[in-house]
């Protein structure tokens, strides 16, 4: 990779980059109904990709493929170039993708660091972890309220239940645990829809200093000053497919709604996927 | 940059906590343990025969089995399910014990029992996982046929058990001036062990993400029917535990015996604090409803109260206790 | 577990305290509210002792009973009373009558009972309370003939005198003695009646059973053939279910039988409720002329089934004779250190408007006087 971003989003890359994750030519059926009807996908370095599209676009479907929460029929996956293919959630974990889901993040009952590290706890060393499974708790606390204090996510205490937290600090807690393990991509799947204004502001910094970081983000929403507001570049899915991808700098939030309608028709050059 | 913490900030980083007592008794677990205590204050100051040492003691014994047994609903519950099958488990455990006993000895049949119980667990768990059947049908099923098949088995008839390591668990030892049985200890041993797996494991937190939220718990990459599989078979295995201390408090093994086992189990767990909805309670909760209801029954008893009266008094302390549950999830929408 | 807990925690945590006190308030309330109803219960059994009274006055036109009680004699006296089941009027008739009795002799009377027939645990940590508490006696209908011996044995080498009422142990004398309906005799009542009944017509018997392997249903069960002079292996026997005792069981296995022996014309049945629900099988296949069903048990409802013709003839037995009975030898203990030995029959009475020679009965205007529930 030679390509360098300042991450402000107003750079006008020109030259081609190595897309960090992409797809091409995605299918997705489920009996008579085509979810997903060969969609492209790319997500370059250290940019946020908002994905929008109107309810039933298959945007969803197109997430779940990339998180692999589901398994497409055809089509391929890429990272850096590369072949990949996820048969569950752990494979593409595995590649460092990390997905917040909207409203089933994280487990009401259990406390702060245990959902941060759940399904990848950290055993004690010894015989205490090795033989009786101990979990190394405070090991787990500590790092999670490192990352909570670098992400300046203001909760007191890692040990409280989840339940006790505000819904905008839940939502922080989800972002934690990914950029936690997010190696290389996050993926946030409306992560603002629950949230009350504030809240949502909170958020939106959260991923704005996870591109500071120099990870990729993708973020699927319905808020369009919010998408306006931190996108680099925007993906906008209709009928199963990429219809476009845009430049916020480049289009109003009008135009933008007009295409993901189909009022409007993209010019040849977002046709092909913007760059 | 990645996740992964400097030094600096581990320097900055509160310091490691350890299980201590309050965290123990966090949250959910104080309301029934205060009715406990308060409970054990009232009947030793309206009875005198409440508080000797023998009497507590006896209040532990007839805790044993049902004890035993709602560890095992304990975990169900947690995932979210109900085991309407557990006490049949148990009953039909005490009757393969008494009968294999007969024809091969206390140790074969002590494995015997163990491996069929947990078999039993695992075709609950199957179903449950395999078929997507809700865990109230399948366990109803379960019980009905568990219960006929223990009367074939039994030949509906009752078995004595001769003292042996069938029934050691119905002997007494002295601590002190405290005299118990090894039931009492095996009830503490498996709460003891139960409480550890659940709390300091990830295959503990996994039950309570299984039970909490079982999207969340699919999509954070836990096998949940793994989880689901493994919490069947150990219910199995604490249910021939539970048949075992039955044969120790009562060296007869009837086909008839521990019908009401299953509601009583639930009755415990729910007094304890342990949500019916899932992925909210604890074994310690469930050990404190136990005792609740052995106190009550006992105490009213010391009191002189009837036994419907007694009835009444567990009955409103279940609705209660469901009560404060549903109150406490509202509160955290 | 540190304190640096956010605002909305240390809700949950005022929360949780608020849960605590509103429990402790709740065991409180029940604690002392039931000690409460316990006295008023004693009350009201104080007002039903002259109505037991009453019924111990028919009693004793119908045969043997106690003579009339001295109301200082149990003063002090604790007795434990453990029955099978809270529910079953048998059980409740025995409960209220043993409440009168102890009332009237100024002793007391803790009522306890199995959560179902089979409830060895329920019963044998009810034992292991009453002598915690220190009774002088316990009144017991065992759930089991042996699952409870251990518990037994326990409170007999306390020094407490244990009675066991309408259920047998095994070996008998595990208890200190037994106050029971002789179960064969009432079988064979039964049995010689509708052999009576049926005359020169050769039996084809159907038998509604209770629980397979209890002590109460063999007895009866085979008195029955003793009076009818049959066995088990008689082709005369055209079938036989259990029921539970139970009517709706009962019924449904009625109509299997009927669908395999149509031509049935006797029919036993463990108790009443097995009767009725015998007789709703029967009654809807058109066949209660051809068949003669005879019962037992004595209860209200069945003596009045008896006088509208669904049942035959009942054999009635006494629970208020086996309180009683049971009652005044605690208390005579307490007083004295007498204690009653071996089995004491508390009497059966075959209850039917259609008498038949060679077989005692009497009416069932006799029978609504004497009945209990």
């Amino acid at each position: 990779m030679t390509e360098t971003i300042s991450g402000t989003g107003t750079s006008a890359a020109t030259r081609p980059v190595v897309p960090v994750l992409e797809a091409h030519g995605l299918v997705k059926r489920y009996g008579n109904v085509t979810a997903i009807n060969g969609a492209d996908f790319e997500l370059h370095p250290a940019e946020v990709l908002a994905v929008i599209g109107d309810n039933g676009a298959g945007k969803s479907s197109l997430i779940k493929v990339l998180a692999g929460a589901v398994v497409p029929d055809s089509g391929e996956l890429r990272m850096d170039g590369q072949p990949v293919s996820f048969r569950t959630t752990r494979d593409a974990r595995a590649h460092g993708i990390e997905t917040v889901y909207q409203d089933l993040a994280v487990i009401p009952a259990l406390d702060i660091a245990s959902n941060v590290y759940l399904g990848r706890e950290i055993r004690r060393k010894g015989f205490m972890g090795s033989v009786l499974r101990r979990l190394d708790m405070p090991a787990m606390r500590k790092d999670s309220a490192d990352h909570l204090a670098d992400l300046r996510i203001g909760i007191k205490s890692v040990s409280q239940a989840v339940e006790t937290l505000s819904g905008g600090q839940r939502q922080g807690v989800a972002v934690v645990r990914s950029a936690t393990f997010g190696r290389r991509v996050i993926i946030m799947d409306e992560p603002t829809a629950a949230l009350g204004v504030r809240e949502s502001g909170q958020v939106v910094d959260l991923i704005k200093q996870l591109r500071d970081r120099g990870l990729p983000v993708v973020l699927i929403s319905h808020d369009m000053p919010h998408v306006f507001e931190v996108a680099d570049r925007i993906h906008v899915h209709r009928l199963g497919q990429r219809a476009a991808v845009v430049r916020p700098s480049e289009r109003t939030m009008s135009e933008v709604v007009a295409l993901m309608t189909g009022a409007t028709e993209p010019t040849e050059r977002e046709r092909a996927g913007g760059s | 940059m990645t996740g992964t913490p400097t030094a600096q900030r581990m320097a900055e980083a509160p310091p490691a906590r350890r299980v201590t007592l309050a965290g123990v008794l966090r949250q959910p677990l104080l309301g029934p343990l205060a009715a406990l205590i308060i409970a054990i204050v009232v009947f030793s100051i309206i009875t005198d025969s409440f508080l000797r040492p023998q009497n507590l003691s006896l209040i532990l014994q007839q805790s044993v089995v049902i004890g035993i047994l709602a560890v095992g609903q304990t975990l169900i519950i947690l995932t979210g399910g109900i085991d309407l099958s557990i006490g049949a488990v148990a009953v039909l455990g005490t009757i393969v014990m008494a009968r294999t006993n007969d024809a091969s000895g206390s140790f074969l049949a002590l494995l015997v029992v163990l491996v069929l119980c947990a078999l039993i667990g695992a075709v609950n768990g199957g179903l449950v996982t395999s078929l997507r059947l809700p865990p109230f049908i399948v366990t109803l099923g379960t019980f009905t046929i568990l219960y006929a098949t223990t009367q074939l088995v039994a030949g509906s008839a009752t078995y004595q058990v001769p003292d042996g390591p069938l029934t050691v668990l119905g002997e007494t030892f002295r601590i002190g001036g405290f005299v118990t049985t090894y039931g009492v200890v095996a009830m503490v041993l498996v709460y003891a062990v139960a409480w550890y797996a659940l709390s300091q494991t990830a295959g503990g937190k996994h039950v309570y993400a299984v039970g909490g939220s079982p999207e969340a718990a699919r999509l954070s990459g836990i096998r949940s029917n793994r989880v689901l599989m493994s919490v069947y078979v150990l219910t199995g295995v604490i249910a021939a535990i539970a048949a075992w201390a039955a044969l120790g408090r009562i060296p007869n093994a009837d086909p008839n015996a521990y019908q009401n086992a299953n509601l009583e189990t639930i009755t415990a767990v729910v007094i304890g604090g342990t949500s019916l909805f899932g992925g909210r309670g604890s074994v310690l909760g469930t050990l404190v409803g136990t005792l609740i209801v052995g106190v009550l029954r006992n105490g009213l008893t010391q009191a002189g109260v009837d036994n419907l009266y007694q009835n009444i008094a567990t009955g409103v302390l279940v609705i209660a206790a469901v009560a404060l549950d549903q109150l406490a999830r509202r509160r955290n929408r | 577990m540190s304190l640096q807990l956010s605002g909305p925690s240390s809700a949950g945590r005022r929360r949780s305290l608020f849960a605590g006190v509103l429990v402790v308030a709740l065991v409180t309330t029940i604690a002392c509210g039931g000690s409460d109803d316990a006295g008023s219960s004693v009350t009201s059994a104080a007002s039903a002792a002259t109505s037991a009274a009453g019924s111990a006055a028919s009693s004793a036109a119908g045969g043997a009973t106690s003579s009339a009680p001295d109301p200082d004699a149990g003063a002090g006296v604790t007795i434990g009373l453990i029955t099978k089941t809270d529910s079953n009027p048998f059980f409740v008739s025995m409960r209220e009558t043993a409440q009168a009795r102890a009332e009237a002799q100024g002793a007391e009377l803790v009522a306890l009972a199995g959560e179902f027939d089979g409830d060895n645990e329920g019963q044998v940590s009810a034992i292991e309370n009453l002598v915690s508490q220190g009774v002088d006696g316990i009144l017991i209908t065992p759930n089991s003939s042996t699952g409870i011996l251990n518990a037994i044995e326990q409170a007999r080498d306390q020094g407490i005198l244990v009675i066991a009422l309408d259920t047998a142990t095994d070996p008998e004398d595990a208890v200190d003695a037994t106050f029971a309906t002789d179960n064969t005799k009432a079988g064979e009542l039964q049995g010689q009646w509708v052999k009576a009944t049926l005359g020169d017509t050769s039996p084809k018997v159907l038998m509604l059973d209770g629980t397979p392997g209890g002590t109460v249903d063999t007895f009866r069960h085979d008195g029955f053939l003793a009076g009818m002079g049959l066995t088990n292996d008689s082709p005369e026997i055209l079938g036989m279910e259990n029921t539970n005792g139970d009517q709706t069981k009962a019924q449904t296995a009625m109509e299997n039988l009927l669908q395999r022996a149509p031509d049935a014309n006797a029919l036993y049945t463990i108790n009443e409720p097995a009767a009725a629900g015998g007789y709703q099988a029967i009654e809807s296949a058109g066949l209660t002329d051809q068949i003669t069903i005879g019962s037992i048990d004595g209860s209200c409802t069945g003596v009045q089934n008896v006088a509208d013709g669904i049942i035959g003839a009942t054999v009635m037995q006494f629970p208020s004779r086996m309180a009683e009975q049971g009652v005044d030898a605690v208390i005579a203990f307490a007083a004295d250190g007498t204690k009653p030995s071996g089995f004491n029959d508390t009497g059966s009475q075959l209850i039917t408007d259609q008498p038949v020679d060679g077989v005692e009965s009497e009416d069932t205007t006799w029978g609504a006087e004497n009945c209990w529930g």
